[in-house]
């Protein structure tokens, strides 16, 4: 049945299934017991590493742009759930319905925002797009660090100086505390809920990559001007991908925001580190291959916890470790070595359905 | 071939699931040890890397140099301690994986953790767990929410109204200048604070000038602003490396008036390049200071400074009296190793609200059920160099 089967349904399978196998191995084990407290509490960041990873690839390996500002749309769908979650608290008190509806909530602002973005930045390519949204990453950092939303029996108040000038009753509850952020949300994301939506971000991806509009888009990526010759709307084609993107790293944002119970905007967590840290996701696991991106997010995530063994050493061995992964994975002399003597793992290649994952991630894509 | 590349998943997974299952494995084995272990388990997370990682290690070595001396004197209750420290960067969620670290560890109690919105993070998850947490330096309010925790620094909220109450009682001025860190919890926690009591308190603020993390090294148009608005006293509710600069800026610009601060200027008159005497007059609100001349704060300095080559901060301090005041209360309490971690939490948190005291960073410290200390501020006056109590 399997030779049958279309190579991209089969693909798309192998990548189902891995996260479907992952989630049923992990709830033995903790259904067992087997499970270390530390990698029980590392699920739900594991799942939203992966969606922003498979994200951000729709950019950078379909779109073929490079985005630095998707903590930035990350940072969006986290604050605005967090903050719908926080007003909702006392009305919807089902858990899952209230998780819901802020997934919603959280993916159509960071929907709005990708489109808000996307119209006058995807008028600019390659490296002047890359800086273009990197200063947007900051500039909505910066921005909910200035707001402060309160509540009372009078309705809403807003202010961006500080708390005092929201002049509230007293019995107003401050909800948005400028850098302090928003504390005290319901910690609805489950581990079952982060996997559900991986699968949904992969189908998503998967299924527009292989349809019409993801050849569009692909087209556009390998050449410009021969995609717009041959009738393809350029700029219709690039927001759809860059405001997909967007929603799904809003997705990961409420995920994030509904993990912990604080939610401050920092350099860590929606500055351009974490930007970068998502573009090295996507790197390591192979630009345009989707498959690759989950598998990198779930290693990187992992490898500075497990090394913490190591104390003060653990960053810098973390680093290495990146770069000799990087040279592995890239420089022409290992892909080379790779060939001659792992020729055994590779002899997938000689059938016409696996592309070579390490050699190149685009040819799969394409 | 096909059976090759079903062979090398299959072996791949039962690999991934070995791997898996051989870290929960560890940690259980760890965890069943600790439960008939004869020690104590005490754990500890703050920063040791990034921005903030002078205030992380400060806690660690505090609390270090205080596990030591208690083994070396016996223990407590006769059982020796065992203490570990783990990194979090100063970020939510990695503060809850290295707690989640030290759980797997055997932690029975937690010192912790050294920053604020971190620990309003962690808070929620000790509070899943019952176990006993006490924090050196979390001053956020909702940092210790829940009846499991305590802390042995002054909150934020007691800070800004302590400085606006004293400004307002001493006479020190009518009219206030500002100048924070927005992007700080701790320096914005304390600044919303002053202002609503200085209201109360009839002190006007005529100036409320903000800076941020990305902007720390040029002050001139916030003190020219406040310099401008004709304030008596600038009130400086921020850290002392970004204080030394106000200070050295003021200077340059011929800006004379009083500088007021809280425990976060202590420390300024170590910094680096810094004209010392800049710091003439400027008064602070802390409860610990290095150059304190009593004796039991003078031991303490000497030891700190063999073991670790520097001088210690407020921070080594709050970990310092950390560790003894978990000390006088497992002693009150008479717990022992042997005890679940819930079982210990609930005996640690009635014996808190019985003992007393007298530590480092103040004397006849006690704590109530909202796991606030009560302690006096201390006003010190920078002259001649040194901190001298007013």
């Amino acid at each position: 049945m399997l030779k049958n089967m279309k190579k991209t349904t089969k693909s798309n399978l192998i990548t189902y299934g891995m996260v479907i196998a992952a989630f049923i191995i992990v709830q033995i084990l903790t259904a067992t017991g087997n499970i270390s407290s530390l990698l029980e509490g590392l699920m739900v960041p594991l799942c939203i590493y992966s969606i922003l990873a498979v994200s951000l690839n729709l950019v950078v390996g379909f779109l073929g742009e490079l985005s630095l500002g998707h903590a930035g749309f990350m940072c969006v769908g986290a604050f605005t759930s967090a903050f719908f979650s926080k007003c909702v608290q006392d009305t919807i008190t089902v858990a899952p319905l209230r998780f819901f509806l802020a997934l919603l909530v959280g993916a159509a602002a960071a929907a709005v925002f990708g489109i808000i973005i996307g119209i006058p930045v995807l008028r600019l390519k390659g490296d002047y797009l890359a800086i273009v949204t990197l200063a947007f990453g900051e500039i909505i950092k910066n921005l909910v660090n200035v707001v402060w939303i309160g509540r009372d029996s009078n309705g809403f108040h807003f202010s961006m100086k500080d708390v005092m000038s929201l002049n509230m009753e007293t019995d107003g509850q401050v909800i948005v505390n400028g850098p302090q952020g928003i504390t005290g949300t319901p910690q609805d994301a489950t581990f079952l809920a982060g996997i559900l939506l991986v699968l949904v971000t992969l189908f998503i991806v998967t299924n527009l990559v292989h349809s019409r509009d993801g050849r569009a888009i692909m087209a556009i990526r390998d050449n410009r001007i021969a995609a717009e010759s041959v009738g393809i709307n350029v700029t219709k084609y690039k927001l759809m991908a860059f405001t997909i993107s967007a929603a799904l790293a809003g997705l990961a944002g409420v995920l994030y925001a509904h993990n912990l119970s604080t939610l401050t905007a920092t350099t860590n967590n929606f500055g351009y580190n974490q930007s970068i840290m998502i573009l090295v996701f996507v790197v390591l696991g192979g630009i345009g291959n989707i498959r690759g991106s989950v598998i990198a997010a779930v290693v990187l995530t992992l490898l500075p916890e497990l090394l913490r063994g190591l104390s003060d050493y653990r960053m810098l061995i973390y680093a290495i470790v990146l770069i000799v992964m990087m040279l592995f994975n890239w420089a022409p002399k290992s892909i080379e070595w790779r060939e001659k003597h792992l020729a055994f793992l590779k002899k997938k290649k000689n059938s016409p359905s696996a592309a070579s994952a390490g050699a190149d991630g685009r040819k799969e894509a394409r | 071939m096909k059976m090759k590349r079903v062979a090398s998943l299959m072996l791949a997974s039962v690999l991934a699931v070995g791997s898996l299952a051989a870290c929960g494995n560890d940690s259980g084995s760890e965890g069943g040890e600790s439960a008939s272990s004869d020690t104590f388990k005490i754990g500890g997370i703050g920063p040791t890397t990034g921005d903030a990682a002078a205030y992380g290690i400060a806690v660690q070595n505090g609390a270090q140099l205080a596990v030591d001396e208690i083994n070396a004197d016996g223990g407590i209750n006769g059982k020796q301690i065992e203490f570990k420290f783990e990194d979090d960067q100063n970020d939510s969620e990695k503060s809850v994986n290295a707690y989640n670290t030290l759980k797997d560890w055997g932690m029975q109690m937690l010192v912790g953790t050294v920053t604020s919105t971190p620990c309003t993070a962690v808070v929620e998850e000790t509070h899943k767990d019952n176990m006993y947490q006490l924090t050196p330096s979390a001053t956020a309010v909702e940092s210790i929410q829940y009846d499991n925790a305590f802390r042995i620094c002054f909150s934020d909220p007691s800070q800004g109204t302590a400085s606006a109450d004293y400004i307002a009682d001493n006479g020190l001025a009518t009219k206030v200048a500002v100048i924070y860190n927005s992007s700080d919890v701790y320096s914005s926690g304390i600044y919303q604070n002053f202002a609503t009591e200085a209201q109360a308190k009839g002190l006007e603020v005529v100036a409320a000038e903000a800076f941020t993390a990305d902007s720390k090294t040029d002050f001139s148009v916030q003190l020219q602003k406040a310099k401008d608005s004709g304030a008596e006293l600038v009130f400086l509710p921020i850290y002392y490396q970004e204080a030394s600069l106000i200070l050295t800026q003021a200077d340059r610009m011929g800006f004379d008036t009083t500088f007021f601060g809280c425990d976060g200027l202590d420390g300024i008159l170590d910094v680096e390049g810094f004209d010392t005497s800049l710091a003439e007059g400027v008064m602070l609100l802390t409860p610990f200071t290095a150059d304190a001349q009593d004796e039991k704060t003078q031991t303490f300095v000497k030891a700190y400074e063999e073991a670790f080559e520097i001088a210690p901060i407020q921070f080594a301090a709050d970990a310092y009296d950390c560790i003894y005041a978990i000390k006088a209360a497992a002693e009150q309490a008479e717990i022992t190793p042997d005890m679940s971690v819930s079982d210990l939490c609930d005996a640690m948190k009635t014996a808190m609200t019985e003992i007393t005291i007298d530590g480092l960073t103040g004397s006849g410290i006690t704590w109530d059920e909202s796991g606030e200390p009560s302690k006096e501020a201390k006003a010190v006056i920078i002259s001649n160099g040194t901190y001298e109590a007013m």
